[in-house]
């Protein structure tokens, strides 16, 4: 005999973007739909659903996720970053200017993901060529650009950063 | 589309998990790294009724050497296989398996264990566990089993664990100073699942195979060592005798139809990869013909 478990809501704590938040959520909740409906970050675009489009990309204790595979109940205690974070911070302001001059965008829906992904790569290689970045990207889809002009723009937001002294 | 409802519950520790897993049973599910547990939970394929987290279990990570063995935690990521300096050394054939393995962001949350358990005949680190003759080791209420990687998996997301267990661990011997190995698999796209794909550990003596063990994935029900690969120990190999090793492997194999590949292509690609992967752990690029 199986005992049945309850449905309950489990209480969560974390940071999102610096901040502490407190919530109570069901389990069948996903970290997408608890950043974009529990606290209007609908930065964070929600595509498939099932892990394959990278729309939905963000960062989890300094690494990229799916948001759409993680439970809000999985980042208790973990500290989340959505694209309103590293966008306010300016921390990505050369490569947003670099997405916008190239072109890099169409529709705009996977560009928070690509952004969050691109920013991944050239944290870990500031150094990426156009293959690294293609591999890098090559979770996020995009229907509009064809990917040309993304490689662009994150090609060269890698040659700018290069040449600037840190 | 969303999850279903159900229940969760965290895990406090192995012993904990095990409770609930023995209370709970077949309408519980696992939640490890949640890469391929939470899309088939979206798209409604299984509704389990109760997810037990084993996420803050520490004593399921990490990696560790002993003796000749790597013992690796069920709940390390891909990514910390994939940067693990004592993987790079002692299980090369694994560091360059991930890199085929998904994306980056499937790769910082997907777990070896849970790929393991989730036993998808396509993905790559069931069949290097064959290749690599790891030991699989699970625990359940009465204690633990130690199973080897060539009896765990047993069809289509089926394996020896039952729903009251828990994969803890794998335990991988370390390559030896004179091994080499090979990796490969035919795509569509960079991270897609794979068409069909090979992963092989081999020993190499003045030119010829003292011990050699290839695995194919995304051929059949499961990962599949190759018997073939006996026809090619201890004999210098030529380019016939790799063409009739890679025609009879073709009867060794039952691989399925569907949307990417016909069972007959997968056949053909098998072979191809069968004949790549000698003559690259030979270093005898002129046995790289196509296949007779």
């Amino acid at each position: 005999m199986t005992m049945e478990a309850p449905i309950v809501l489990v209480p969560i704590s974390l940071q999102v973007n610096g901040e502490p938040v407190e919530a109570q959520v069901l389990p069948r909740l996903n970290l997408a739909d608890f950043l974009r409906e529990h606290l209007s970050l609908t930065g964070t675009h929600v595509g498939c659903e099932h892990g394959v489009c990278g729309a939905c990309t963000v960062r989890v204790n300094g690494d990229i996720v799916r948001s759409c595979l993680m439970l809000a109940v999985q980042t208790h205690r973990a500290s989340v970053e959505t694209i309103e974070g590293l966008s306010d911070s300016g921390e990505i302001a050369d490569l947003q200017a670099s997405f916008r001059q190239r072109n890099a965008l169409q529709c705009g829906y996977c560009t928070p993901g690509m952004l969050m992904t691109a920013q991944d790569l050239l944290k870990q290689h500031p150094e990426a060529g156009r293959e690294q970045i293609r591999e890098h990207l090559s979770g996020n889809y995009c229907r509009c650009t064809g990917y040309q002009a993304i490689v662009d723009a994150v090609e060269a937001t890698a040659r700018t950063r290069m040449e600037r002294p840190s | 589309m969303k999850a279903s409802a159900f229940s969760y519950a965290r895990a406090t520790s192995v012993a904990n998990a095990l409770d609930l897993l023995a209370a709970h049973g077949d309408s519980a599910k696992v939640l490890s790294g949640g890469q391929s547990l939470m899309p088939a939970m979206n798209l409604r394929l299984i509704n389990p009724e109760l997810l037990v987290d084993i996420g803050d279990l520490a004593e399921l990570r990490g990696i560790v050497l002993r003796g000749d063995v790597l013992r690796i935690g069920a709940l390390t990521r891909h990514v910390d296989l994939l940067q693990s300096p004592e993987i790079a050394a002692h299980a090369p054939l694994l560091t360059e398996a991930i890199g085929h393995v998904a994306h980056p962001a499937i790769r910082n949350r997907g777990t070896i264990g849970g790929s393991l358990a989730h036993a998808d005949p396509a993905s790559e680190l069931p069949a290097c566990m064959l290749a690599l003759k790891a030991t699989i080791i699970v625990r359940g209420q009465p204690g633990e089993r130690r199973i080897a990687a060539g009896d765990f998996f047993t069809g289509i997301y089926e394996t020896a664990l039952s729903p009251q267990e828990l994969l803890v661990a794998v335990e991988v011997p370390v390559a030896r100073k004179d091994s080499t190995h090979f990796f490969h698999e035919f795509a569509r796209r960079h991270g897609d699942y794979a068409i069909v794909g090979a992963a092989a550990q081999a020993v190499v003596r003045d030119g010829v195979f003292a011990d050699l063990r290839i695995a194919f994935f995304a051929v059949g029900d499961r990962p599949l060592l190759a018997k073939v690969a006996a026809r090619l120990v201890d004999v210098a190999i030529t380019p016939v005798i790799l063409a009739e090793a890679s025609a009879a492997l073709g009867e060794e194999l039952d691989p399925q139809e569907d949307q990417q590949a016909s069972a007959a292509m997968r056949r053909h690609l098998a072979g191809v990869l069968l004949v790549r992967g000698v003559s690259a752990l030979l270093g005898r690029p002129d046995l790289s013909g196509a296949p007779a």
